[in-house]
């Protein structure tokens, strides 16, 4: 019995030792890699310098590279907004609510995330072409909005549920019109999961590589597909770089978010 | 005085619905159509192109390729992700934080990001061959790029955090006084794994599968970036046919195949959830 508990303990701690080597592993990896002192990426870097950060921030040797991140934040923010409100519409309309309907335009609303989204993508190219629209980041960030919807919705749903229907009732009693009682009791109530619902729209719509690949065109460069091209031409260490600015950025947000609206606690439930 | 028009609150999902209905629905009916012309400038009807496609071997040869690496994604993601959820079941309140943190930042991490570091981990002067040299494993260094165990490899920790959010979430709602339960009338820990907590934990894992197959069969960028032209799955086919060769018909088949294959495999693995959920009760 013991000799087992002892095997119990060896396997799973070994596996989830190479499970956690696994998930952090890669990140730690690149973020050193950026520093390399030498011309090619290579780990262990061979010295440490910031010569490839300061190419990336030189604004004409890198300006391809500024361009790309600018359309992309443009495109996340708009993303966002767009996403955020249209799904915190929704999932008021959808809370404490069942039946046939209301599970079948759920399940439609999460779709997206279980859906092929390459296949989107080229969806939304053709539907845009035949429609005569040229690329542009408009249409990118129409895209963005479908595929990061859902992960608004789900953490503005979670909130939603936890809201008590008797504070509504009561401030409804009280003569508080819908949309008073709406700003005043429901809003404060669901903001951190709108708030980190659209902290999830915004790195879905930065990240996104499956609809940016079919929308973007020559004067609508994205930074995932321009960071893709780096790596496919000369694995430019530049890559390294822009990669550590991207996880900096994100391990900065996620703190700040962790510390205001719980984002992790936000995320399992 | 105004008069107060009260919305009706269904009314509110009106306008994700219909942005859902113009720019997600009509899309996808429109790759149902396109699919359907045999030419490449999309004018006479006919199903030439799905005939085309599905008499050619190198089509199921794709096919099977892709189903397969959304499967052997899904064992390795699975062997090393449970035992993780386990080590997170089984930490306190702090512990459980920090490796709620150290899931999400590789998921908010761009997936473009994550496939870099693999080309730095399994290059031919990569961390895995530096290793197996200076351990003296291996004689030379092994190729690991362009091969479909290195693809495993990296979409292993790429797709990790997709199944563990939702293993996670169902842990974290699991009462520990059945565990305890288990081990007070004598039952070995791996007893109480197999017996308790996979039972249990089973809709988290089967629902954390189904996104890590989805995802990993349609992740073009990884599959391309690290399996190179050698490797061909389905993503190659649809950015190939309609990006270098516009010929969207044939671009819409191979996306329509990517999405039933896809189906498929989620419905199979969640028809394997519910059996092993019979058999665990």
């Amino acid at each position: 019995m013991r000799a087992k508990d002892l095997s119990y303990s060896v396997v799973i701690g070994l596996l989830a030792g190479l499970g956690f080597l696994i998930l952090i592993g890669p990140v730690v990896i690149v973020l050193l890699t950026s520093f390399t002192q030498g011309r090619s990426i290579r780990f262990p870097p061979s010295g440490l310098s910031l010569q490839w950060y300061q190419l990336l921030f030189d604004s004409v040797r890198s300006s391809q590279i500024h361009r790309a991140a600018l359309n992309s934040l443009e495109v996340a923010v708009v993303a966002m907004v767009g996403a955020t409100v249209l799904a915190t519409l929704a999932s008021v309309a959808l809370a404490r609510r069942s039946g046939t309907w209301v599970r079948a335009l759920d399940t439609f609303f999460m779709s997206p995330l279980i859906l092929p989204m390459l296949a989107f993508g080229l969806a939304a190219l053709m539907y845009f072409t035949f429609m005569g629209f040229r690329p542009s980041l408009a249409l990118i960030a129409i895209g963005h909005v479908v595929v990061v919807a859902p992960l608004a919705l789900r953490t503005t749903s979670a909130s939603m549920s936890q809201l008590d229907p008797a504070l509504l009732e009561s401030s409804a009693s009280l003569g508080a019109s819908w949309l008073y009682t709406f700003r005043r009791v429901t809003l404060p109530v669901i903001a951190p999961g709108i708030a980190a619902g659209a902290f999830l729209a915004f790195v879905g719509s930065l990240d996104n590589v499956p609809i940016s690949l079919f929308l973007a065109g020559p004067r609508s460069d994205m930074l995932p597909i321009r960071m893709w091209g780096m790596m496919e031409s000369t694995l430019d260490v530049r890559v390294a770089a822009v990669s550590g600015v991207l996880i900096a950025t994100v391990l900065v947000l996620m703190l700040v978010m962790e510390r205001v609206v719980g984002l992790t606690r936000r995320l399992r439930d | 005085m105004t008069v107060r028009v009260r919305p009706a609150e269904w009314q509110l999902a009106l306008p994700l619905a219909l942005a859902y209905a113009a720019f997600f629905l009509v899309p996808l009916l429109l790759l149902i159509g396109v699919s359907a012309f045999d030419d490449e400038k999309i004018t006479t009807l006919g199903f030439a192109q799905w005939r085309r496609f599905l008499a050619d071997p190198f089509t199921w040869k794709v096919i099977v390729d892709t189903v397969k690496l959304g499967g052997l994604t899904v064992a390795a993601t699975a062997l090393v992700g449970y035992p993780v959820a386990l080590v997170y079941l089984g930490a306190g309140p702090r512990w459980q934080r920090v490796i709620l943190f150290v899931v999400i930042l590789p998921l908010l991490t761009s997936v473009v990001v994550r496939t870099f570091a693999w080309i730095v981990i399994l290059g031919r002067e990569g961390v895995i061959n530096q290793a197996l040299l200076w351990l003296g494993l291996a004689p030379a260094p092994l190729r690991l790029l362009q091969t479909e165990h290195g693809l495993v490899m990296a979409l292993t920790q790429i797709e990790m955090p997709l199944l563990l959010l939702p293993l996670l979430s169902v842990m974290s709602r699991m009462d520990p006084s059945l565990r305890d339960a288990s081990a007070a009338l004598g039952a070995s820990k791996w007893r109480t794994l197999v017996r308790v907590t996979l039972p249990l934990s089973l809709p988290g894992l089967v629902a954390g599968c189904m996104l890590v197959f989805a995802s990993s069969t349609t992740a073009f960028i990884s599959q391309f970036v690290i399996g190179g032209n050698r490797l061909v799955y389905l993503p190659l086919l649809i950015w190939q046919q309609s990006l270098v060769v516009y010929n969207w018909p044939l671009a819409s088949v191979a996306a329509l195949t990517l999405l039933v294959s896809v189906g498929l495999g989620v419905t199979a693995i969640a028809a394997v959830g519910r059996r092993s959920r019979a058999y665990a009760v």
